[in-house]
C-alpha cells in the first residue's frame, strides 16, 4: 500500500521533472560561466534546491555582490515558500518531525501546488506519496545541473552563443508569472524605475535592494484590497 | 581549498539555510500566529516580483542594444501568445543570435 503511494507520487512528479530539466541544465551552464566549479554548482543544486533563487545567487555572485546581499536576495526570492508551508500545514500535520524536515526541504512550487490540490480534493497526503513526488524531481534536478555544468565548462565565450541573454529573460519570465497578483503593475513599475535609478546613482549591487524595497514599500502603503490573498500556484513550474 | 573558494561554499550553505527557513517558516508562523496583518501580507506578496524586477530592468537599460531587443521581442511574443518561460527563453536566444551573427 505504502509502496503504491510512493509510485503514484513518482508518476505524478515525472512530467514536472521533464519540464524542469532544461532549467537544471541551464543553471549548471550559467553557474560555471559565473565562476562556480562543477562541484560548487552541483552542491548548490543539491542543498538550495530552488531554481529561480539559484539563478539569482549565481547572477549576483558573478557580479561580485557582497555575500550577505546574495543570501538576502535568495531569501527574498524564496519568500513565497512561507505562504506554501503555511498553506499545506493542515495537510501534513500527521507527518513525524523527521518527515516534516524532508517535506519542507522538498517544498518546491509544483510540490506545493500538487499537495494543495490533493488535500483540497480530500485525497490523503501521505508521506510516501509526497516523497515519491519530491524525489523524482529532486535527483534529476541535480543530475541535469551536472550535465549543464560539464557543458558550460566546454564553452569558450558565452556571449558568442548567446548565453548572457538567458538570465535576464528568465527573470523577466518569472516576473510575468506574477502578473495576476494584486498591484502587479505599480509594484513592477516602481521597482524597475528605482532599480535603474539605483544602478545609475548608487551603483551595483545596491540597485537590487533599492528597487526591491521601493516596490515592497509601495505594496505596504497602498490601501489594502478586499480580496483575500490566495497563495500563488505554479508561478514558476521550473523553480 | 583557497579562502575565496571556501567563502563560496559558506555562501551556498547560507543560501541553503535561508531557503529552508522560508520553506518551514510558514508552518511555524501559522502554528504561532492567528492572522497576518493585511499590510504585512501585501508587502510579503510583493517581495518576489519586486526583487526579480530589479534583475530585469537594469539589464534592459544597460545591457546593450542586442540584449534589449531580444528581451523586448521575447516579452512581447510570450505575453501575446501566453508562452511558457522556456519558449520565451528560446525566442530571446534566437533573436540575440540573429542580431550578433547575421545582422551585425
Amino acid at each position: 500500500m505504502r509502496k503504491d503511494e510512493f509510485w503514484e507520487g513518482v508518476r505524478g512528479g515525472f512530467p514536472i521533472m521533464l519540464a524542469a530539466s532544461p532549467f537544471g541544465a541551464l543553471f549548471g551552464a550559467l553557474a560555471v560561466d559565473n565562476g562556480f566549479t562543477i562541484a560548487d554548482t552541483v552542491f548548490m543544486s543539491a542543498t538550495v534546491y530552488a531554481g529561480a533563487s539559484q539563478m539569482v545567487g549565481i547572477e549576483l555572485f558573478g557580479n561580485h555582490v557582497q555575500p550577505w546581499l546574495v543570501v538576502l536576495s535568495v531569501f527574498a526570492v524564496n519568500f513565497r515558500h512561507v505562504l506554501y508551508s503555511a498553506s499545506i500545514a493542515k495537510y501534513i500535520r500527521h507527518f513525524t518531525p523527521v518527515q516534516k524536515f524532508f517535506a519542507f526541504f522538498l517544498l518546491v512550487d509544483p510540490q506545493y501546488a500538487e499537495t494543495e490540490k490533493r488535500g483540497e480534493r480530500g485525497l490523503p497526503v501521505t508521506f510516501p506519496w509526497y516523497l515519491g513526488f519530491g524525489l523524482v524531481i529532486y535527483f534529476p534536478w541535480i543530475f541535469n545541473t551536472l550535465l549543464g555544468a560539464i557543458f558550460g565548462q566546454m564553452i569558450g565565450d558565452p556571449k558568442a552563443i548567446g548565453l548572457d541573454v538567458l538570465l535576464p529573460i528568465y527573470f523577466l519570465g518569472l516576473v510575468m508569472g506574477f502578473r495576476k497578483r494584486d498591484r502587479f503593475l505599480p509594484i513592477v513599475a516602481v521597482s524597475a524605475v528605482a532599480s535603474v535609478a539605483g544602478m545609475h546613482f548608487v551603483g551595483s549591487p545596491w540597485h537590487v535592494s533599492i528597487g526591491a524595497l521601493a516596490g515592497v514599500l509601495l505594496a505596504a502603503c497602498l490601501p489594502p484590497t478586499e480580496t483575500a490573498a490566495v497563495p500563488p500556484v505554479a508561478i514558476e513550474k521550473e523553480a | 581549498m583557497d579562502p575565496q573558494h571556501l567563502n563560496l561554499i559558506y555562501l551556498i550553505i547560507a543560501a541553503a539555510v535561508a531557503t529552508f527557513i522560508t520553506r518551514i517558516g510558514g508552518y511555524v508562523l501559522i502554528t504561532q500566529m492567528k492572522q497576518i496583518p493585511p499590510r504585512l501580507e501585501a508587502a510579503l506578496n510583493a517581495v518576489p516580483a519586486a526583487v526579480l524586477t530589479t534583475l530585469v530592468a537594469p539589464a534592459f537599460v544597460y545591457g546593450g542594444f542586442d540584449v534589449a531587443v531580444s528581451m523586448f521581442v521575447a516579452f512581447a511574443i510570450a505575453l501575446g501568445l501566453n508562452l511558457s518561460t522556456l519558449r520565451m527563453l528560446v525566442i530571446g536566444w534566437v533573436v540575440v543570435m540573429l542580431i550578433r551573427h547575421v545582422v551585425l
